[in-house]
């Protein structure tokens, strides 16, 4: 295992931060902690890298114990949400910080440098000034620079929370082909479910200091264990304390006895999909996830009633 | 009546053309006028109170001073007594400012990092200097380090005199010019915030190669502005260093002290010359900053 997070617990002040909270992370695999605002997914990572010590539990990496060691022997590199630059220096000595830090030589540093920039496509502006740079640049600069003293482990916090749609979207894609290059173990925070889902090959699903579960997208989403993880990772319908996916739902064409009367009260488009709202014979509003192609088929219009059949729905035990 | 609906049609549209066009130039005109009229007024005003301040006393001490020529001039700078007062300044603000800087910085990292109880009243205790009269802080230095003072038995046991001499100078000075390098540096150090510092961290440099590496150029800009402030205070300090150094021509006498000495005897040409050569200093100070500060700044762009 490269990291292994055993029973941590720690509280700033009256507030738990992480209660008992235990992952294991293996070599070479890209994971995400994943979770709303304050669930303790940042400080998680924080953790793991030395930033913040826990007051209980211990921290393993690469099979050594390192919950009393500082973050600068732990061989982690970090990258922060808002990319920390050294905006003194250009992007060249950004990137190479580490390796000066531990006074490689001038000609090894250049070499290495000089790959790196080539990895995260920054070629050509090793003699800019972070100022000079846009977000997405920024963020692959500091991505440069953690993985130049070859770090055992790459952790990212909210790697993609400051930049736009286009650029997240794009530099999510990248990451993971560059994981696929590279095969550093790597694990970074999200609150973005389709974002862990895309990316991530493992995903933590953490809530108020906990952690609700682990397993790959599609296991989470298939088989999530709780009410929480249900809601948190895809859409939901929620009847009660039966909660259902809407594209489970099906609309029918023509009523056949088996469903339940419904009234569209809402068509949107979205592209490909279509999100039907309806309201059901019993007053209770639920919506129906749908193709384009369904739609025109169906010939939804708002006002409209027709016909639903529900799937069996997820029930959990409190 | 059928028409009148028509009729208000036709109507209604505001001035077309030209003359619509020319209108609302004027009213614009008009506006842009007042507007150019505040601005002149808000400008007079401004310049008009920093002459009368600043530009106007200085300039006149400029045009005393060179009044008879440059030969009065250059035998007043040689005077002997004038030659001590200058070197004796320098050597005092040689002293107190690199003092001050490295105590500022660290407090500044102490106040704006830290984490401890009484911080609050370190920071007012920082400030004291700011709020005390010089002349206190004169008697005071006395009261402590003078013969009859705390420490005056012991100190004189072991030969060392702090008052009337430079070491006493070189406290006073240091003391009334404490706060400018902190209360400069606090505010660029919150505003790095210590993410990149943390970064350092994690990338393996230690503390000290942290500190060098990133949290000083970090904070250069506040730290250099806080350097040229304490350097001008530290030239032109008079009340605090008039009493602890007790005004010993070519001994004790620094600059300022000099300037008051040879006006109180009649010596005009001997006070402006020294005036001019201390706002000159302190004036050279300023430029300096403004050069380096300019070149470095240009070329990170920021």
């Amino acid at each position: 295992m490269a990291i292994e997070v055993r029973n941590v617990g720690k509280r700033f002040g009256d507030f738990v931060a992480l209660d008992d909270v235990s992952i294991s992370v293996g070599d070479g695999a890209l994971t995400a902690l994943l979770g709303p605002s304050g669930s303790g997914k940042s400080t998680l990572l924080r953790i793991i890298a030395g930033l913040e010590a826990p007051d209980t539990g211990e921290v393993v990496i690469g099979g050594e114990d390192v919950t009393r060691a500082p973050a600068r022997t732990r061989g982690v590199g970090f990258v922060f949400q808002h990319y920390a630059p050294f905006k003194h220096m250009t992007v060249h000595d950004n990137v190479a910080f580490g390796l000066s830090v531990r006074r490689r030589p001038k000609d090894e540093i250049g070499t290495r440098v000089k790959e790196l920039l080539g990895l995260v496509r920054l070629d050509g502006l090793a003699e800019r000034y972070p100022s000079q740079l846009s977000g997405g640049q920024l963020q692959r600069m500091a991505l440069a620079r953690a993985l130049a003293v070859q770090p055992q482990v790459l952790l990212l916090d909210e790697p993609f929370g400051a930049l736009d749609a286009q650029v997240r979207a794009e530099l999510r894609e990248w990451l993971r082909r560059l994981h696929d290059e590279i095969h550093v173990t790597t694990v970074f925070v999200t609150h973005d479910q389709e974002e862990a889902m895309e990316v991530a090959e493992q995903i933590v699903v953490m809530n108020d200091g906990r952690i609700e579960q682990t397993g790959s997208p599609r296991h989470l989403y298939e088989s999530p264990a709780n009410e929480f993880v249900m809601s948190f990772i895809g859409p939901v319908n929620r009847l009660g304390d039966a909660f259902l996916r809407p594209h489970d739902i099906q609309i029918l064409p023509e009523a056949d006895g088996t469903g339940t009367e419904a009234l569209v009260v809402r068509v949107v488009h979205l592209g490909f999909e279509v999100r039907v709202e309806l309201k059901l014979h019993d007053g209770r509003d639920i919506w129906a996830q749908v193709t384009r192609e369904e739609a025109q088929q169906l010939e939804l219009s708002e006002g409209q009633i027709l016909t639903v059949r529900l799937p069996a729905p997820r029930v959990f035990s409190a | 009546m059928s028409n009148s609906g028509q009729n208000t049609v036709t109507i209604s549209p505001a001035p077309s053309g030209r003359l619509a066009q020319s209108a609302a130039g004027d009213a614009e005109r008009a506006a842009e006028r007042a507007a150019r009229a505040r601005r002149l007024t808000v400008r007079t005003i401004a310049l008009g109170y920093l002459a009368l301040l600043l530009l106007a006393p200085v300039a006149m001490i400029f045009y005393r001073t060179f009044e008879h020529g440059l030969a009065p001039v250059w035998d007043a700078i040689a005077a002997p007594n004038a030659q001590h007062a200058f070197w004796l300044s320098l050597e005092v603000v040689a002293i107190a400012v690199p003092l001050n800087t490295a105590f500022g910085i660290g407090m500044a990292l102490l106040l704006e990092r830290g984490h401890f109880r009484g911080k609050g009243l370190l920071g007012l205790l920082i400030d004291l200097p700011f709020a005390i009269s010089p002349v206190v802080v004169g008697l005071s230095l006395v009261l402590v380090y003078g013969k009859t003072g705390w420490f005056g038995d012991w100190l004189s046991e072991q030969g060392i005199q702090i008052i009337f001499s430079v070491p006493g100078i070189v406290l006073a000075t240091a003391f009334v010019s404490l706060p400018f390098v902190v209360r400069e540096t606090i505010p660029v150090l919150r505003e790095l915030g210590t993410d990149a510092e943390q970064a350092a961290e994690t990338l393996g440099a230690s503390g000290w190669q942290t500190f060098w590496r990133v949290t000083l150029p970090g904070i250069r800009w506040g730290v250099v502005y806080g350097v040229v402030l304490t350097t001008a205070r530290a030239l032109g300090e008079f009340g605090a260093v008039s009493i602890v150094s007790g005004r010993i021509e070519g001994q004790t006498q620094t600059l300022p002290l000099y300037v008051q000495d040879r006006f109180e005897n009649f010596d005009s040409t001997g006070a402006y010359t020294a005036a001019v050569v201390l706002a000159l200093l302190a004036m050279a100070t300023l430029l300096l900053m403004n050069l380096l500060t300019r070149r470095t700044r240009g070329r990170m762009a920021t």
